[in-house]
């Protein structure tokens, strides 16, 4: 007997969806193991991992509070990756939009005007994110550099900024020597949903991008572009699309929404800029991007999935003492299987008996 | 005294891909000293059979026998220590390394570089297969190309040589060295399995025939003893039309013309387009003709606008200069476009048929509106498309790659021609699509020229040219001939402007 993999003539849409969740349960079989070998209850650790954050409303909260960077960020990822792009650095785009937007708060501090501050931050943020996303894209189109290489350096660039600036000319004066600015004015922080909480407006505006990007994919010329040069270079050529032009597109509008998710967090979070601003989103939401198909709505499901792996962990820390670099076992995991399970999508397996000799 | 065994033998082989039987219980006897033609249309399982006796794929059930002894192949290597030696329709040969480089990469073993060299000249030299050892391959053309890949086969000293294809790349006259070459072989005792399409070769140079049809061998025979036509049947299941065509001369406006287009190659070991110039009249089918790789996949993307020429006025359509505008600019003017390539030029291999449509029509504008795809009017043609050009295939919109080669070339000729287009530019119209399909394809070409619109036809098939075509032109090297009246011209005439006689010297050599 053999295992032999056969190449699909079409692939079952129920099997788009099952994929996923098969990458799912695999993590979560996996998760049990690790658990048990590290001496907890599988069964506790998972609950404390994946049930409680979900329990309660101010664990709702938080999950939505950590989900919508997330999805933002993978929304534009997606469109990216759909189109061939590979765009790694997300995270740098998130630091820069969350510099650009706090800029404009710090240079307003002490003298704020009007309400249109908060939406020019987020609008300083998306433009941050967006040319910070350009270079990668100049690079790659104008000299045919790796943009997987240089976006993720990229990454580093805008970490390293962030540090000087914080430590430098933006540090508060009365801050103690500690690397962060003054506190944002109230004029300059996204105001919240619900009271005692932390749920602010970044939440439904990311639930806009994730319908404004399906629409775009399902239903637009541009979106059928953006599939057809990932998916057929040659034949997107003979459609007289350009790639090297929708290269630029797909980089601002991730970038921009990464910015964009970086300003959020900075003006509704945090309130104010310090290095540690992004737990990585940058790259959980490559995970998220993978997990959700690349589908606009696949990441808002997977977003919210993996929000809940840092709450849990975050539990799991406090409740079972465990580090919190399980989080990160998981996520790798999870996009291990997840890139495995999409075999299946292409190929069928099937145990074939030996031919007798 | 009991018959020495065959020399290979298949027998009742099954090879499934998934609900398809490619092969379906196939009995296939070669002896030794023999030209076996495997004979079929496009997909009727003869490339899976002989990649079963080649060890690339494992039959699902019947046994291989080799001199009597049943044997199992779990991969080429197996396959070539036997003695079984197979020359592919598309060389595996890299263009930046010489001749004995690649000889030498493929043989099993490792002699040295100089030892290949010489052995390499001998063997050319004995088999009539003129070839230098230490050329660069991007030198070569598809012809040497194909030598190349014959005696490296041959250097392992095969008991049978399997063949796919192996003329629809050559002129005429170097089929006709080949078919030398393989009386060679034969003489030595050695079997040759040749899988044609073209029928009349085979009434020439194969002794025994396997015939199959969807999977499952339909006939055996002697092709010397049948005619080119009762081979057709065979193959087809039924009579072969012909369409109806009479050549005439071109009488209505130009459509389409280039003046004096050169364009340098897009990729290193490309073919330049030098000073080529063509004029398409309304109502004409012209046909360009030439040997693959002598520009011609240039010279459709030059008219296509996928690559743009250096002036405006270096492309004409119906008298506008558009050289520098893209494929959609020139498809507003009304223009349409087949490309060779059906899976991933043509059409997008995992997207539905609609949106296939859409790929080439979205330009018109019709498929949109306000911005978004309207997908019940792509649905809408599809149907149409469906209709008219009879596509078989198994939902109303599947992905591309569901549809079998026949019915994606009907779909993407017909997705162009049911937007009438003025001028229509197609590459192999029928490349590898069965004789039903082809016919069908081919009447469709002439009917819209007969209404008018002017056709380009580029094509290595010379008896589809000769069919539909009212003139021919040949490319060679990136030059484009006059254009000949199909009247009065033949194989042979054709086949000597393909080998570049007529073409300025330097070129020719």
């Amino acid at each position: 007997m053999r295992l032999v993999l056969e190449k699909r003539a079409e692939t079952p849409f129920a099997l788009r969806l099952l994929s996923p969740l098969l990458a799912v349960a695999l993590t979560l079989v996996s998760a049990v193991i690790i658990f048990a070998a590290m001496g907890q209850d599988p069964l506790h650790a998972l609950t404390v991992f994946f049930i409680l954050p979900l329990s309660d409303s101010w664990g709702l909260q938080e999950v939505a509070v950590k989900a919508t960077p997330l999805v933002l960020i993978s929304v534009g990822l997606a469109l990216c990756y759909r189109s061939n792009n590979w765009n790694i650095g997300a995270e740098g785009q998130f630091l820069v939009g969350a510099m650009a937007g706090g800029w404009l708060a710090l240079a307003t501090h002490g003298a704020p005007d009007g309400p249109w501050l908060m939406p020019a931050m987020l609008v300083c943020g998306a433009l941050g994110g967006a040319l910070f996303a350009l270079i990668p894209a100049l690079l790659k189109t104008r000299f045919g550099a790796n943009e997987i290489l240089t976006s993720l350096m990229l990454v580093y660039v805008a970490e390293l900024l962030l540090d000087w600036l914080v430590r430098g000319p933006w540090r508060d004066p009365q801050g103690f020597n500690m690397p962060v600015t003054v506190g944002f004015e109230p004029e300059a922080i996204v105001p919240l949903l619900l009271e005692g909480g932390r749920l602010n407006i970044g939440t439904p505006i990311a639930l806009l991008v994730v319908v404004l990007a399906a629409v775009l994919m399902g239903r637009t010329l541009k979106g059928f572009e953006i599939r057809l040069v990932g998916e057929a270079p040659r034949a997107a050529r003979f459609a007289g699309f350009s790639a090297d032009r929708l290269t630029w597109t797909v980089f601002a509008i991730s970038g921009g929404l990464a910015g964009l998710a970086g300003v959020l967090e900075a003006a509704g979070t945090v309130r104010m800029l310090q290095p540690g601003i992004s737990p990585g989103y940058g790259f959980t939401a490559i995970i998220v991007a993978f997990l959700g198909r690349l589908n606009p709505v696949g990441c808002l499901i997977a977003g919210v999935f993996l929000a809940v792996t840092f709450i849990g962990a975050e539990n799991a820390q406090i409740m079972l003492k465990l580090p919190l670099d399980v989080t990160r076992v998981f996520q790798g995991l999870l996009l291990f299987y997840v890139l495995a399970c999409d075999t299946l999508l292409l190929y069928r397996p099937r145990l074939v008996r030996s031919v007798a000799a | 005294m009991p018959a020495s065994p065959p020399l290979v033998q298949a027998q009742q082989i099954v090879k499934r891909f998934g609900a398809l039987a490619a092969n379906d219980h196939v009995d296939l006897t070669v002896a030794a000293g023999e030209i076996h033609a495997l004979l079929g249309e496009n997909g009727a399982g003869k490339s899976t059979l002989v990649k079963m006796l080649y060890g690339l794929l494992q039959p699902d059930a019947g046994r291989i026998l080799w001199q009597g002894a049943p044997v199992v192949l779990h991969g080429p290597r197996e396959a070539r220590r036997l003695g079984i030696g197979m020359v592919f329709q598309h060389f595996s040969l890299f263009e930046a390394m010489t001749v004995a480089e690649n000889v030498a990469l493929a043989l099993d073993g490792d002699a040295p570089l100089p030892q290949v060299a010489e052995r390499l000249a001998e063997t050319s030299r004995a088999y009539g297969l003129p070839l230098d050892p230490r050329r660069e391959v991007w030198q070569l053309s598809v012809g040497e190309r194909q030598r190349v890949e014959i005696v490296r086969c041959l250097m392992q000293d095969p008991r049978l040589l399997i063949l796919d294809e192996p003329t629809s790349v050559l002129t005429p006259q170097e089929a006709e060295g080949l078919f030398a070459t393989l009386a060679k072989i034969r003489a030595e005792g050695r079997a040759v399995l040749y899988i044609s399409h073209k029928l009349e070769e085979v009434r020439r140079i194969c002794e025994a025939a396997t015939i199959l049809r969807h999977g499952k061998v339909v006939a055996r025979c002697d092709p010397r003893a049948e005619s080119a036509a009762s081979l057709a049947r065979m193959m087809v299941g039924s009579t072969v039309l012909g369409v109806k065509h009479e050549p005439t001369a071109p009488r209505g406006k130009v459509r389409l013309a280039v003046a004096g287009l050169s364009l340098p190659p897009a990729e290193a070991h490309g073919v330049a387009l030098r000073d080529v110039s063509l004029a398409l009249h309304g109502g004409e089918v012209l046909g360009i003709a030439g040997v693959a790789g002598n520009g011609q996949d240039e010279l459709f993307a030059a008219l296509s606008g996928e690559r743009l020429a250096p002036r405006a006025e270096a492309v004409l359509l119906d008298g506008r200069p558009v050289g520098r505008q893209g494929i959609n600019a020139r498809r507003r003017l009304g223009a349409a476009f087949v490309p060779e390539e059906r899976l991933g030029h043509a059409a997008a291999p995992r997207f539905p048929l609609s949106e296939n449509a859409l790929l080439s029509g979205h330009a018109a504008g019709e498929f949109l509106a306000g911005g978004l795809v309207r997908r019940g009017r792509l649905l809408g043609y599809v149907d149409e498309v469906t209709r008219v050009f009879d596509l078989r295939k198994g939902s109303r919109d599947p992905e591309a790659r569901a549809l079998s080669g026949g019915n994606l070339q009907k779909f993407t000729v017909g997705r162009e021609i049911l937007r009438n287009p003025d001028v229509l530019v197609v590459a192999q119209p029928t490349w590898g699509v069965d004789a039903g399909a082809a016919r069908r394809i081919r009447q469709a070409l002439l009917d819209l020229a007969a209404e008018g619109a002017a056709v380009l036809a580029i094509s290595q098939d010379l008896d589809e040219l000769l069919e539909i075509a009212d003139r021919i032109a040949v490319m060679f090297h990136g030059r484009l001939s006059a254009p000949l009246p199909v009247q009065g011209l033949t194989q042979e005439s054709l086949g000597l402007l393909m080998g570049g006689s007529g073409f300025p010297a330097e070129d020719a050599a």
